[in-house]
C-alpha cells in the first residue's frame, strides 16, 4: 500500500504507510530533536499536529516507558526511516507496533529534509497523511480549542509535604507535575478553565499546551485575577503566552515555530546562554508588554521572546521547557527558583 | 598580542592529521583577532606550517628544551597547548613544571594547566569527579608491579591496565590473570610513572560527548557519538557513529548533563572530550576519561556536525564568550547552540597491520590504526557501506571454524566477520554474545546481507533502489548479480535512480544556511543545491584515508591546489572523505563533497557539476589510480594524460619506454610463471626485487636473496593485485638512492629538486632520510638525473607534477620508478626551496603562465633534512626494521646551516635523544661491522659507553675498542641485553640486520622489539648509524640553532616567467 503526505500548497510526498493505516489531517510541523520520540508523541502540545522528525532514523530504541501523558497526541508521524526492529533493554515494543496500537498513522520513506525546507520557507502548513485511497479534508487545528481537548476534565490532587501549587492543565506534560512533586510540593492539577481561585494554594503553574493561546479565554481571565494575589506564578510554554495575554500583552504565530532540543536562549542581563527544549508555534510580542514586565530570555537565533519576568512581583515564565523530556535538562534549576519564590 | 602554538610533530599512530586540522583552525582564529602567531612544529608536510598561516614557523622538535628556547627568543604573551595533541599538552605541562612559562610571563590560553593535570592524572581525576558524585570505573594507580598486583586482587580479575599520560591508550590492555598483568604493567611503567588498574567494562556501550565551555560558564555539547565496537576496543579502533543510535532520550541527556557538570567542575575553557561507558542492561554509567584538548574525536565531531570546534576553542581561549561568536556555517545563527543532525555519520578506522612482520593482528584497548574515513548518509546502512569502501581494503574470506574466535577476539576484519557470520546463519543473539556489538547495528548488517541475497537472485527496479538506498555501489551490485558496472549504471540511470546532494547545515534545515558542505545520498528526493551552476569549476580529488604511504603530505598538496586554483579565479570542488584533513574543511573550497573517491562518485559529480576537468595528481595513489578509467568514461583529466599515467604506472610499459629511450634501469623482466621468474633471477643473480604494478608503500614488494624467498614474494604479490603483472628486477646493492621532484609543462621541466637518501637503496623511499640539497652526491650525478628526467618528461609529455626515483653507483645512474603525480616529498622540497611546486603545477594544469625556478638548489645557504617517524612502539610484536616495504607513519623536516644541524633536529623531532652516553651495538654482517668501525672509534673518543653483543664485542676488541659484552636475549646468561633494555640503560640501540630480506634471527628481533617496547631510540641502517655518529660528534645539543623558517629562507628561490613554451590556451569548458 502507498501513502502520501499532501500539503495545502499542493505538494505531495510519496512514502509507505506504517503504524495505523488511516488518513489524518492536521498542521504539519517539524521537530529537530534526535531522540525522545515517545516523549514528543505523548506531549499534548502536539495535539492536532502531524509531526515531521528531521532526524532520519526513528524508533531505534523501540518504545521505553517514557511518556508525557497517557496517549499519543500527535495526529500523525512523518519520518525518513521507521525502525521495525529495535534494540533496547527498556523497550516494550517497536515504535510501529505502538503507533498501530494507538491508532496513529505514520508515513515513512519521506525526504524529510526536503519537506522541512519547504515548511521552513513557506511556514507551517496544513497537511494530511493519505493512506491508500481514503482521502480526508484539510482542517486547521488552530481553529479549534485544542486545549479544551487535551486538558484533563477532572481536578486531581497529588499529595506532598511541601507547599501547594496549582497546575493549570492546558495539556500539561507529566514531567512538569513530576518536577514539582520531586521538590516536595503538593500539586493540584486543575482543568484549563477551572476557577482555581477557589482553591487554597501557595503558587500557580500554568502549563504547556497546544494551539493558539488566545483560544484559552477562561484561563486568561482566571490568570488576570490570580495575578492580583501576587503569589508566585510560573508559566511554561503556552503558560508563558497565557501569562503575557493576561498581563495585557499580545501573541503572534511564528512562521514555523521552534521544535527541537537545541534552541539557544540568552538570559537578559547576564548574557548566559542555555540550550533548551522547545515546542511552540506562537510567541509573545515583546513590544506589547505592559510596564513592570521584562523579557527574561530571548532566542539567540531569531531574537524572539523566550521568557518573561515581572520587575516587582513573583511572576516568571519561560517559553521553553525546563522539564525537558525530551531534550536537555539544563534549565531544570528554574523549578528550584520557583520553589524559592514560595518561601 | 603574540601567541605561541605548539603542533603535534610527525604523524604517528594515535596522533595524526587531526592536529594539523585543529592547529590550522586555531591559527586562522587567532589571526582573525589580529594576534601575531608563532608555531613550533617540525612536521613540514602540514598545512599549518604553510606560508599563509602562522607569522613565524619553527621546524623544531616539540620538546620542552627547544620550545623554551623559542619562548626566550620570541617572548610570546601566551601559549596554546590544546591544538597539538598529547605531544603539545605534555610539552606544555613540562614547561609549566620547570617554571619556564612563569619565568617569561607566558599565559596558557584556554583550559588552565591545573585542569589539564586533573584530567591527565588518574588519581586526581577520580578524586575531582568524586567531589560531584560522577561515577568512574573502580580503579587505582600503581607505581610498581607489586602494587598493581595487589590492586588487581582487590578489584578482581579480569582487570584493565591503563597507562597514564599516554597517547591513544598506548600499552593499555586487558589482563585476565596475574601473569598478563605483570607483563603489561612492566611495559606501561617504562613509558609512564604510573599505571591504572581498573574495573573491566568490556561490552558496555562506549559513548563520547564533545563539550565546549567559555569562561562565562556557558557550556554546550556539540556532538555525541556511539562506538559500534563497545568498551574494550579503543575509540580510535572503533567504528564510530554520530549521533548515538541506541540511546534513549533519558540516557542521552543524562550523560549529556553529567558531561556538562564534569566540564564545569573541572573548569575547562575551550573544547574537551568526555567518554562514558554505559551498561546496556542496567543503564549504569562510568565516566572513563576527559581529554582537555582538541582530539581525534573532536576533529571527527567537527566534520560530523559542521561545527568548527578548534576554531571556536581558540576564540574562547582568547576570552570570547560563546554567545558573541556566529555559527560559521549558517552565518545567521550563533555558535552557542547544539547542532541537530539530519543524517548519519560513520567513521571507520584503517589499519595496515599486515605490512608489519610479526605484528599482532588483533585490535583492542590501545590504538593501532593509522588513519580513518568518515561517511555520511541518510541511512545507517548507506553510511556504513560507503565507509567500508572508502577504506580501500578488500574484504577477506573466513573459514567456518574461525568465525567464533574472530568475533570474540577482534581484528581489523571485525565488521566483515560479523556480516559473514550472518551470511552463515548466525543469530543476532549469538553474534552479540560473542562480539558485544549492539543488536541494532547487527540488524542493519542483516538488512545489508539480505539485500545481497536478493541481488544474487534478481535485480528488479525495487531491489536496485533498495540496494542503492542501503549504500551498495554499482560495482558491488554488478559483482553480486554477475553483471558489469556499466550495465548496472545504465539500468539504474534509466530507472531514474540517482543520488541527491544534501547540505550539512548544523540545524537540520531549520534555518537557511549558505553552506557548501555536501554529501550524496540515495535516501532523498530533492537536491539542496542546483547542479552545474558554478562557472569555471575544477574538481580536485583528495587522498582518502591516511595509511602507510599516503598521509598528510597529500592533504597539503590537495589544499594547496585548491588554494592556487582559487587565486587563479576558478571555483573549486573538493572530493575527500578523510575527517583528519584540512582539505575537508569546508572553508578551503567552494564546494566540499564529503564522499567516496570512486569512479562512480566522480562520474556522478562530473555529470552534475560539469567542471572544466578533474585533478587526479595531487591526492596520492588513490585518485591517480582512477585516471585511466575516468578518461575512458569521457572525463577530462587535467594535467598529464591518463595514457601517460598508465605508462608510468605499468612497470612493463614503463620499462619498455626506458629501453626505447636508452635510459638505464636495473635488469627486469615481467613475470610469466614461477619457473620463468626463478630462471630470470638466477641469470641476473640474486638479490632481486619483486614489484607488483600499481604499488604503493611497497605493498607486497620484497628483496629476495634466494629461490625460496623469491617464491614467497611472488605468492604475496599475486594476492595483492592479481590483475596487473608482476615485474622482477635485479637489486643493486650498495647503490645510493635519489629522488627527483618536479613539475613539467608540455613535457618541459619547469621546477625541479633533487634530494638524496641517507640510506642506501633497499630502504623504501618513504622510510628514508632525505637531504636537500644533496650533500654527498657528485654534481655530475645530479646533472645526469636532471637530463634523464627531462627526457622522460618529454617522452611522456608530462604536464603537471611528477617524481622519479633513481639509483646511483658512482656516476652511473639508473631509474627505479616514476610517478606522474605529486609525491610524498612535494611539501618538503617546496618548503625547503620556498618555491611552491603545487602552485606551479596548478598553473600548468590550467594552461596559465608559470614561473620557472631558475636557481640551483646547491646555492642554498642551508640544508633541509626529512626524517621518518615510526610507530613501532604501538604495533605490538612488529619487527622494527627497515626494508623495501614502507613502515613509517609520518615524517618531519628540519632546517640547519649544515647537514648535521638539520639532521639532528629532525632525528630529535622523531624521538632521538641527546646527549648520547650509552649505546648498545650489534652491527650485523662483517661488512657493516667494518663500515661502522670508524664511527665506533668516534663514539669511544667522545667518551660514550659502548655495550655490544658477542660478535660485535669481539670485533671491537680486536680493533682496540673496549665495549662491555652483553649476552644475546635467548642466551640465559647475565649480563644480558634484555635486562639492560628493560632498565632502559641505553640512549641508543644500533642493530644492523644480518641480511636484507632474510627472516631475522630471534635474537636480533628481540633486541629491536624490546628497544621499541621500552621507547629507546633505534637505528637499523648502517648509513644512518654512521651519519648519526658523525653528527653528534660535530654538534652538541646546544649548537642547534633556534631559527625560524623565515630566517633560513627569507625569500623564495629566484624564478623567471616561463618562455612561451606553454602554447596551450587557458582551459575552456568542455563542449
Amino acid at each position: 500500500m502507498k501513502a502520501n503526505l499532501i500539503l495545502e500548497d499542493g505538494s505531495r510526498y510519496a512514502g509507505h504507510p506504517l503504524g495505523f493505516p488511516k488518513s489524518v489531517s492536521g498542521e504539519v510541523v517539524f521537530n529537530t530533536g534526535m531522540v525522545g520520540y515517545t516523549e514528543a508523541l505523548t506531549d499534548p502540545s502536539y495535539s492536532g499536529q502531524i509531526m515531521v522528525l528531521t532526524y532520519p532514523l526513528v524508533g531505534n530504541y523501540g518504545v521505553p516507558p517514557a511518556f508525557e501523558s497517557g496517549k499519543i497526541h500527535a495526529a500523525g508521524l512523518v519520518v525518513a526511516e521507521l525502525a521495525t526492529e529495535y534494540s533496547h533493554a527498556d523497550a516494550q515494543k517497536s515504535l510501529p507496533q505502538w503507533l498501530h496500537g494507538e491508532r496513529i498513522p505514520c508515513i515513512t520513506g519521506i525526504d524529510t529534509r526536503a519537506l522541512t525546507k519547504r515548511l521552513r520557507s513557506r511556514g507551517c502548513m496544513l497537511g494530511k497523511i493519505v493512506v491508500g485511497d481514503e482521502d480526508v479534508e484539510f482542517s486547521d487545528p488552530n481553529q479549534r480549542n485544542l486545549v479544551a481537548g487535551v486538558s484533563r476534565p477532572e481536578k486531581e490532587i497529588f499529595e506532598g509535604k511541601g507547599k501547594t501549587v496549582v497546575v493549570v492543565d492546558c495539556g500539561a506534560k507529566g514531567s512538569i507535575i513530576e518536577e514539582l512533586r520531586a521538590r516536595g510540593l503538593r500539586v493540584i492539577r486543575v482543568p484549563w478553565d477551572y476557577d482555581f481561585l477557589e482553591e487554597d494554594f501557595d503558587a500557580l503553574c500554568v502549563s504547556n499546551g497546544p494551539g493558539d493561546p488566545t483560544a484559552c479565554k477562561a484561563t486568561i481571565a482566571n490568570l488576570e485575577r490570580a495575578m492580583r494575589l501576587e503569589r508566585p506564578i510560573m508559566g511554561i510554554c503556552l503558560g508563558n503566552q497565557l501569562l503575557a495575554l493576561a498581563a495585557g500583552a499580545q501573541t503572534y504565530k511564528l512562521k514555523f515555530g521552534h521544535r527541537g532540543h537545541n534552541q539557544p536562549c540568552v538570559e537578559q542581563g547576564t548574557g548566559r546562554c542555555f540550550i533548551t527544549s522547545q515546542n511552540h508555534g506562537y510567541a509573545v510580542d515583546e513590544g506589547t508588554l505592559p510596564a513592570g514586565w521584562h523579557p527574561w530570555f530571548r532566542n539567540a537565533n531569531d531574537g524572539s521572546n523566550e521568557g518573561l519576568r515581572h520587575g516587582s512581583k513573583p511572576f516568571l515564565s519561560v517559553q521553553f521547557h525546563p522539564e525537558a523530556a525530551p531534550g536537555p535538562v539544563d534549565c531544570n534549576y528554574l523549578f528550584d527558583q520557583f520553589v524559592e519564590m514560595m518561601r | 598580542m603574540k601567541v605561541l602554538i605548539l603542533g603535534s610533530g610527525a604523524l604517528k599512530i594515535g596522533e595524526a592529521g587531526e592536529f594539523d586540522y585543529s592547529g590550522s583552525q586555531a591559527i586562522k582564529a587567532l589571526k582573525e583577532e589580529g594576534v601575531e602567531t608563532v608555531l613550533v612544529n617540525p612536521n613540514i608536510a602540514t598545512i599549518q606550517t604553510s606560508e599563509a598561516l602562522a607569522d613565524r614557523i619553527y621546524f623544531l622538535p616539540v620538546t620542552p628544551q627547544f620550545v623554551a628556547q623559542v619562548i626566550e627568543r620570541e617572548r610570546p604573551d601566551a601559549i596554546a597547548l590544546s591544538f597539538g595533541g598529547q605531544t603539545a599538552l605534555n610539552c606544555g605541562l613540562a614547561l609549566e613544571r620547570e617554571g619556564t612559562l612563569k619565568k617569561y610571563g607566558v599565559a596558557v590560553l584556554g583550559t588552565p594547566v591545573r585542569t589539564i593535570e586533573e584530567t591527565e592524572d588518574r588519581a586526581l581525576f577520580t578524586a575531582r569527579l568524586a567531589e560531584i558524585g560522577v561515577e568512574v570505573p573502580r580503579s587505582a594507580a600503581a607505581q610498581t608491579i607489586d602494587e598493581a598486583v595487589a590492586l588487581a586482587k582487590d578489584i578482581g580479575y579480569p582487570v584493565m591496565a591503563r597507562v597514564a599520560y599516554a597517547l591513544g591508550g598506548l600499552g593499555s590492555g586487558y589482563c585476565a590473570d596475574e601473569a598478563q598483568l605483570r607483563e603489561r604493567v612492566a611495559k606501561g611503567l617504562a613509558h609512564s610513572p604510573q599505571v591504572l588498574i581498573e574495573e573491566y567494562l568490556v561490552g558496555w556501550k562506549e559513548i563520547e560527548y564533545e563539550v565546549v565551555r567559555d569562561r562565562f560558564d556557558n557550556c554546550i555539547v556539540v556532538c555525541n557519538m556511539e562506538n559500534l565496537d563497545p568498551m574494550g576496543i579503543h575509540t580510535g579502533e572503533s567504528i564510530v557513529v554520530a549521533p548515538s543510535q541506541t540511546l534513549t532520550n533519558r540516557e542521552y541527556h543524562r550523560l549529556r548533563s553529567i558531561a556538562i557538570r564534569t566540564v564545569r567542575h573541572l573548569g575547562v575553557v575551550g573544547e574537551c572530550n568526555i567518554q562514558f561507558a554505559l551498561c546496556p542492561r542496567t543503564g549504569r554509567y562510568r565516566a572513563i576519561e576527559v581529554n582537555a584538548r582538541l582530539s581525534r574525536s573532536s576533529a571527527l565531531a567537527s566534520k560530523a556536525t559542521g561545527y568548527p570546534l578548534a576554531f571556536v576553542a581558540a576564540k574562547l581561549g582568547l576570552g570570547h564568550g560563546l554567545t558573541e561568536l556566529a555559527n560559521a556555517i549558517t552565518g545567521a545563527t550563533r555558535a552557542c547552540f547544539e547542532p541537530a543532525l539530519d543524517y548519519v555519520v560513520v567513521k571507520a578506522p584503517r589499519w595496515d597491520l599486515q605490512k608489519f612482520r610479526g605484528a599482532a593482528q588483533t585490535i583492542g584497548s590501545s590504538m593501532k590504526s593509522v588513519g580513518e574515513v568518515m561517511a555520511i548518509g541518510r541511512g545507517f546502512e548507506e553510511a556504513l557501506q560507503k565507509a567500508l569502501r572508502m577504506l580501500g581494503v578488500p574484504g577477506a574470506t573466513f573459514a567456518d571454524e574461525d568465525i567464533d574466535r574472530l568475533l570474540r577476539e577482534p581484528t581489523p576484519e571485525r565488521i566483515h566477520v560479523a556480516a559473514e557470520a550472518l551470511r552463515r546463519g548466525y543469530t543476532l543473539e549469538r553474534i552479540n554474545e560473542l562480539s558485544h556489538i549492539d543488536r541494532w547495528f547487527l540488524q542493519k548488517l542483516q538488512h545489508i546481507v539480505r539485500i545481497e541475497q536478493r541481488l544474487k537472485a534478481q535485480v528488479s527496479r525495487e531491489t536496485l533502489l533498495e540496494a542503492k538506498r542501503a549504500g551498495f555501489s554499482d560495482a558491488q551490485i554488478a559483482a553480486l548479480s554477475d553483471s558489469s558496472v556499466e550495465k548496472i549504471r545504465e539500468t539504474r540511470e534509466a530507472a531514474g535512480i540517482v543520488p541527491r546532494v544534501k547540505q550539512i547545515d548544523t540545524l537540520a534545515g531549520e534555518y537557511p544556511a549558505q553552506t557548501n558542505y555536501l554529501y550524496l545520498t540515495y535516501n532523498g528526493e530533492e537536491d539542496d543545491i542546483a547542479a552545474g551552476d558554478l562557472e569555471k569549476s575544477v574538481l580536485v580529488l583528495g587522498s582518502g584515508a591516511y595509511r602507510i604511504g599516503s598521509s598528510v603530505e597529500f592533504d597539503w598538496c590537495a589544499v594547496n591546489t585548491v588554494q592556487a586554483l582559487r587565486r587563479q579565479g576558478y571555483k573549486t570542488l573538493m572530493l575527500n572523505h578523510n575527517p583528519e584533513t584540512v582539505s575537508t574543511d569546508y572553508n578551503e573550497c567552494d564546494r566540499l563533497y564529503f564522499d567516496e573517491i570512486s569512479l562512480e562518485t566522480v562520474l556522478e559529480l562530473y555529470r552534475r557539476e560539469r567542471p572544466l576537468g578533474v585533478v587526479v595528481s595531487v591526492g596520492g595513489q588513490t585518485p591517480n589510480n582512477l585516471a585511466l578509467a575516468l578518461a575512458n568514461a569521457g572525463v577530462r583529466v587535467l594535467g598529464t594524460s591518463a595514457a601517460s599515467i598508465d605508462t608510468a604506472e605499468d612497470r612493463h610499459k614503463f620499462s619498455r619506454l626506458l629501453d626505447k629511450l636508452g635510459i638505464v634501469q636495473p635488469a627486469w623482466k615481467e613475470l610469466k610463471s614461477e619457473a620463468g621468474a626463478l630462471e630470470f633471477a638466477r641469470s641476473v643473480g640474486y638479490p632481486v626485487l619483486v614489484r607488483p604494478s600499481y604499488v604503493l608503500s611497497g605493498a607486497a614488494m620484497g628483496v629476495a636473496a634466494n629461490d625460496a624467498e623469491l617464491v614467497r614474494f611472488l605468492r604475496r604479490a599475486t594476492d595483492v593485485s592479481p590483475v596487473h603483472p608482476v615485474v622482477i628486477s635485479k637489486f643493486l646493492e650498495n647503490a645510493r638512492e635519489l629522488e627527483m621532484d618536479a613539475v613539467a609543462c608540455n613535457g618541459e621541466l619547469v621546477v625541479s629538486a633533487v634530494s638524496e637518501h641517507v640510506e642506501n637503496a633497499g630502504v623504501h623511499s618513504g622510510d628514508a632520510t632525505l637531504v636537500l640539497p644533496p650533500q654527498r652526491t657528485y654534481l655530475e650525478t645530479v646533472r645526469r638525473i636532471r637530463r634523464i628526467s627531462a627526457r622522460i618528461a618529454a617522452a611522456l609529455k608530462i604536464h603537471g607534477p611528477f617524481n622519479i626515483q633513481f639509483l646511483a653507483k658512482g656516476n652511473d645512474v639508473s631509474v627505479i620508478e616514476c610517478n606522474l603525480r605529486a609525491s610524498r616529498s612535494f611539501p618538503f622540497v617546496s618548503k625547503v626551496l620556498r618555491v611552491n611546486f603545487i602552485d606551479v603545477a596548478a598553473a600548468v594544469m590550467m594552461g596559465r603562465p608559470v614561473p620557472v625556478h631558475n636557481g640551483s638548489a646547491t646555492d642554498l645557504e642551508y640544508v633541509g633534512v626529512k626524517a621518518p617517524q615510526f610507530s613501532f612502539t604501538r604495533l605490538e610484536g612488529a619487527d622494527p626494521v627497515l626494508g623495501v616495504e614502507m613502515a613509517s607513519t609520518g615524517e618531519v623536516g628540519c632546517l640547519g646551516d649544515d647537514f648535521e644541524e638539520a639532521f639532528l633536529k629532525a632525528l630529535i623531532s622523531v624521538g632521538f635523544r641527546l646527549p648520547v652516553r650509552k649505546v648498545l651495538l650489534s652491527t650485523g654482517p662483517i661488512a657493516d661491522k667494518a663500515a661502522f668501525l670508524e664511527s665506533a672509534h668516534t663514539l669511544r673518543a667522545m667518551g660514550v659507553e659502548l655495550y655490544a653483543t658477542e660478535g660485535t664485542a669481539a670485533f671491537l676488541a680486536a680493533n682496540d675498542i673496549p665495549a662491555m659484552l652483553l649476552h644475546w636475549p635467548t642466551d640465559a646468561r647475565s649480563p644480558n641485553t634484555l635486562e639492560y633494555l628493560e632498565r632502559r640503560a641505553f640512549d641508543l640501540v644500533i642493530n644492523i640486520p644480518k641480511h636484507s630480506g632474510e627472516e631475522e634471527l630471534a635474537n636480533d628481533y628481540l633486541i629491536r622489539r624490546k628497544a621499541a617496547d621500552f621507547g629507546i631510540p633505534l637505528i637499523t641502517n648502517i648509513q644512518l648509524a654512521q651519519r648519526f655518529v658523525e653528527a653528534i660528534s660535530k654538534k652538541g645539543l646546544g649548537e642547534l640553532q633556534i631559527k625560524s623558517w623565515q630566517e633560513y629562507a627569507p625569500h623564495g628561490a629566484p624564478t623567471r616567467p616561463l618562455q612561451a613554451s606553454s602554447e596551450e590556451k587557458e582551459l575552456r569548458p568542455a563542449a
